[in-house]
């Protein structure tokens, strides 16, 4: 990677803007239709297929495949949507590797999976490319329901909602859509804009009206919105961040990786964006490899992810991991921030080594000190302030198996709920499954 | 190293592997570049009539079935004879096989079923030096429809007609090209016994339509909108021109009348396929034209390094090697029991031969929830179809029951003895076996 701005501290454009371009390319690059057609042809047509079985929204994966080989693509795009309807998005963000291609026969044979994810997005780019929505809404219900929050769970729940024929109005607190789609997916994930163009192509069913800027708690309340429609949908995600609480949290350069990874999806030209000449990031799941990485792509020299348990333990799968290392982000484990040093501005994080005893992490007396300009801390994601009548468990909003909440007519999906790992796939399918059970319970009650 | 030295009709070749009358050998600077690839003869493209030149279409004139990464399946063509003149192909043969006196060089011809036709232009062909004839009776589009190749072809009495025309004007070898699109391949392999043949080549083209246009409703390859059925090659076809091949070589009339088997050979297996069912040599098409000249030379080091293993030494080591073992439905052994077995440390748990068996056939594989897969023995009938659709090679095997064990799913003791349809209770025709 040629380095072209050696400065210290935080500054721009360390990268010529076409390394930066470069670098935050496709990360899977899209297939072509005979790539496509040779890698459908690898998928055997399990019975009761594993895979299937592993994807949060259960895809037909082996139906979808099968499609694609026999070239209609577009019918494999609706298999997928039936069931998933941000398969786009989720052909680009899913960790197969701990999902559906983990269990893929031929992973567990041959150490190399059908590549379900690039076939998935293969069929959806093609759909959605011919500008085609596949589904059309049932006659009106009358019924009214509103979905907090426009993010994966917000939107495959209204959109779902707006198919079975109900009337749907998303309050949605940001300026824009999309949730962590728009925000907080990596670059190199959803490239081109990806996340607007799937918003507005999934409202094209209409009977959806998103209203931006009306944020939960602020603009309206539960209360509200309880007595005004006939069922209420939380899909807010996960609004704040868990905090250091170390001295020095405050100086300058020091900031959430959430913020940098937004700023970054918002930037309209990255060579603007400030990066550190020494980043540390502070964590090991998905946010702080993706932080890492980005550093590392606007041109950082050295990236340095601290974590701080074993390497095992680590949020992040082994793809991310190893992608965070190929980039040349350099990976601590068994090490916990004790110190933060810097006059005003940051110039070093000091570490404690760590260690496991009995199930129990153990702060170590030995430490070491890296230069740092700018550190970013990615230690979690939690639940911002939610309306009091709701029923919490371990700081998600208690849901039973259909998504509804212990509140009369009020359910919740996403991050911001119980059970389920946070990911795009898991919030689209809590989404589906509790429009599914308002519709039930709307119509049953009717 | 084994020999592969060929000698087909007294027609001496380095090797077995011919190229097939078609446009790979259509003119002199193909065939040269193809012997100095390797290959041990090549049968002329077809040489009809003199007068003014066969016409080709100038549209699309082949059609193919590809598999998923476009590997070339079948191929379909309507093309003609050679669309050359006469003069110019045997000054050609003339020089080429001055060139190359030691490889095979046969002619083809075709011309109007008429004595004097066959009498004039066989002697003229002869001139060239040419090894032997080949007579094609068995292009099934467009010479056809003249009254030439597999019309001639699909009448025996015609085929032994013509074949003893040209017994007549030559000395050299005669070799007949058989069309498949009969229903019985003996009677024209008779007939062209009983015209005095040389031998039979087999098999040519298939009717067929590879595909259809479904936006302009066509057939393809589609001419201006239209399309006609073609003849079928290549890989595709290989099953059923080994049947042809060994119905010739075991059926006791055609039995021993020499044998140029063709139809799909693209690898020195299958080669060693046709020669066991009792080729005496091979000419191969599509290959060539997939591939190009030098797939030959995989044909030769594979077929040389399977007959060292085997340790047979020539080619007549293995011809009809393997007919004895052709036999019919009637005569197989139906006290030889085998039941599925899967092994399950291959096995990768796809779950296709638990679909296959519930679904289609006998319900003998059950599957447990993690997915492990096992062979029901008390409903297994030894199908096989399990171990066709299993992708694992050797994950599922057939292993035989030894006669004095149980049958499980007949609950009878598995017998020692031999014992076919011919002898079986249920048979009203079954002749006592005493
Ligand atoms: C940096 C990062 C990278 C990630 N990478 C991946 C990945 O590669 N693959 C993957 O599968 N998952 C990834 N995830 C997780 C994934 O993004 C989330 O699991 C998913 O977006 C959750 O969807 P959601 O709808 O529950 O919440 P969100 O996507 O968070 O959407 C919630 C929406 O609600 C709005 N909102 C919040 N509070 C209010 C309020 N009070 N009133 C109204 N609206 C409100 C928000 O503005 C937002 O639009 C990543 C997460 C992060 C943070
Ligand atoms: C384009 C084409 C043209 C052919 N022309 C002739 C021909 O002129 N004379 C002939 O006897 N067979 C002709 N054949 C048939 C081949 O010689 C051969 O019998 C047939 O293709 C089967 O062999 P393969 O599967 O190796 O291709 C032709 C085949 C093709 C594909
Ligand atoms: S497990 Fe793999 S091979 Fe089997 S259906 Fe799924 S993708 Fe295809
Ligand atoms: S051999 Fe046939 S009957 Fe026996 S298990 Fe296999 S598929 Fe079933
Ligand atoms: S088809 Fe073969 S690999 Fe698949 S489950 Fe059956 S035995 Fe196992």
């Amino acid at each position: 990677m040629p380095q072209t701005n050696r400065e210290n501290g935080v500054s721009p454009a360390r990268l010529a803007p076409a390394d930066v371009q470069a670098n935050f390319s496709d990360l899977h690059p899209a297939y072509d239709e005979h790539e496509a057609l040779v890698a459908a042809d690898r998928c055997y047509f399990c019975h009761d297929a594993p895979c299937m079985t592993a994807c949060p929204t259960s895809i037909d994966i082996p139906l979808f495949i099968r499609q694609i080989a026999t070239g209609t693509p577009e019918a494999a795009a609706r298999t997928i949507l039936n069931q998933n309807i941000l398969g786009g998005m989720c052909a680009r963000v899913c960790p197969t590797e701990t999902l559906c291609e983990e269990v893929c026969v031929r992973e567990v044979a041959e150490g190399k999976p059908v590549e379900i994810g690039r076939l998935q997005r293969y069929a959806t780019d093609t759909l959605i490319a011919k500008g085609v929505h596949p589904f059309v809404r049932a006659p009106e219900t009358g019924k009214r329901i509103a979905v907090v929050g426009a993010g994966p769970s917000g939107l495959a729940c209204a959109h779902r909602l707006a198919m079975l024929g109900h009337t749907v109005v998303v309050f949605e607190a940001r300026a824009k859509g999309g949730g962590l789609n728009e925000f907080g997916i990596a670059a190199y994930k959803s490239t081109n804009d990806f996340a607007q163009k799937e918003l507005d192509w999934l409202l094209a069913i209409g009977g959806i009206e998103v209203r931006y800027d009306q944020a939960l708690g602020q603009a309206i309340s539960l209360d509200s919105l309880q007595g005004d429609f006939d069922a209420v949908f939380l899909g807010m995600g996960l609004s704040a961040v868990n905090a250091l609480r170390l001295d020095g949290e405050d100086k300058t350069n020091v900031s959430d990786a959430v913020d940098f990874i937004a700023d970054l999806r918002q930037a309209s030209d990255l060579t603007t964006l400030p990066v550190g000449r020494r980043v540390v990031v502070i964590g090991g799941g998905m946010t702080a490899i993706d932080a890492g990485v980005q550093a590392k792509l606007l041109g950082a020299e050295d990236v340095t992810i601290v974590y701080r348990r074993g390497q095992e333990a680590m949020a992040a799968s082994k793809f991310e991991q190893d992608l965070a290392q190929q980039k040349g982000v350099t990976l601590i484990c068994n090490a916990t921030p004790v110190g933060i040093a810097g006059n005003g501005s940051l110039t070093a994080v000091t570490f404690a080594y760590t260690e496991t005893r009995d199930g129990k992490l153990v702060t170590l007396d030995e430490t070491f000190t890296l230069p740092a300009d700018q550190l970013f801390k990615a230690i979690g994601q939690k639940l911002g302030d939610t309306p009091d009548a709701l029923v919490l468990d371990g700081g998600k909003i208690t849901v039973n198996d259909a998504q509804k909440t212990n509140l009369a007519n009020v359910w919740a999906g996403g991050d911001c709920a119980s059970g389920g790992d946070d990911l795009t796939v898991t919030a689209v399918a809590e989404g589906r499954d509790a429009a599914m059970d308002i519709h039930a319970t709307l119509m049953g009650a009717s | 190293m084994a020999d592969l030295t060929s000698n087909f009709l007294g027609i001496s070749s380095p090797n077995p592997f011919w190229l097939a009358s078609a446009p790979p050998t259509d003119k002199e600077y193909n065939v040269r570049r193809a012997f100095e690839a390797g290959w041990g003869g090549v049968v002329w493209k077809t040489l009809g009539a003199e007068g003014p030149p066969i016409v080709n279409v100038n549209g699309p004139r082949y059609g193919a079935i590809h598999g998923a990464d476009r590997r070339l399946l079948g191929l379909n063509n309507i093309e003609l004879i050679t669309d050359r003149p006469l003069e110019v192909n045997l000054e050609e043969m003339t020089r080429v096989k001055k060139d190359y006196p030691d490889h095979a060089l046969i002619a083809s011809v075709m011309v109007p079923c008429e004595e004097d036709e066959w009498k004039r232009i066989i002697p003229r062909i002869a001139e060239t030096g040419c090894d032997g004839f080949e007579l094609n009776f068995g292009c099934p589009h467009g010479m056809a429809e003249r009254g030439m190749g597999s019309a001639v072809g699909q009448v025996p009495e015609y085929i032994e007609m013509v074949t003893r025309w040209c017994k007549e004007a030559t000395d050299l070898p005669v070799i007949v090209k058989l069309t498949p699109n009969i229903t019985n391949i003996l009677m024209p392999a008779q007939a062209a016994k009983d015209g005095g043949a040389d031998a039979v080549s087999l098999i040519n083209t298939i009717n067929s339509i590879t595909s259809v246009n479904l936006d302009l409703m066509s057939p393809e390859p589609m001419i201006d909108g239209k399309g006609t059925h073609g003849g079928y090659c290549g890989p595709a076809v290989k099953p059923i021109a080994l049947n042809m091949v060994a119905e010739i070589a075991r059926n006791p009339g055609t039995h021993g009348l020499p044998i140029s088997g063709i139809g799909g050979i693209t690898t020195w297996r299958d080669a060693a396929e046709f020669m066991a069912l009792g080729a005496g040599n091979v000419q191969v098409c599509t290959a060539a034209m997939t591939y190009g000249f030098k797939v030959v030379q995989e044909m030769i080091s594979g077929l040389s390094q399977w007959m060292d293993e085997q340790g047979y030494t020539s080619i007549d080591e293995i011809v009809g090697r393997a007919v004895p073992n052709v036999t019919d439905w009637q005569y197989l052994n139906l006290n030889h029991v085998t039941k599925a077995r899967i092994d399950q440390e291959a096995c990768i748990k796809c779950g296709r031969c638990y679909a296959a068996c519930e679904d289609t056939s006998h319900q003998a594989i059950s599957m447990s929830d993690d997915r492990v897969f096992d062979v029901k023995d008390d409903e297994c009938v030894a199908c096989n179809l399990c171990v066709n659709v299993c992708p694992v090679e050797g994950c599922i095997t057939m292993e035989t029951i030894a006669p004095g064990a149980m049958d499980e799913r007949t609950g009878k003791v598995v017998e020692r003895e031999y014992a076919n349809w011919t002898t079986h209770p249920n048979n009203p025709s079954a002749t006592a076996a005493e």
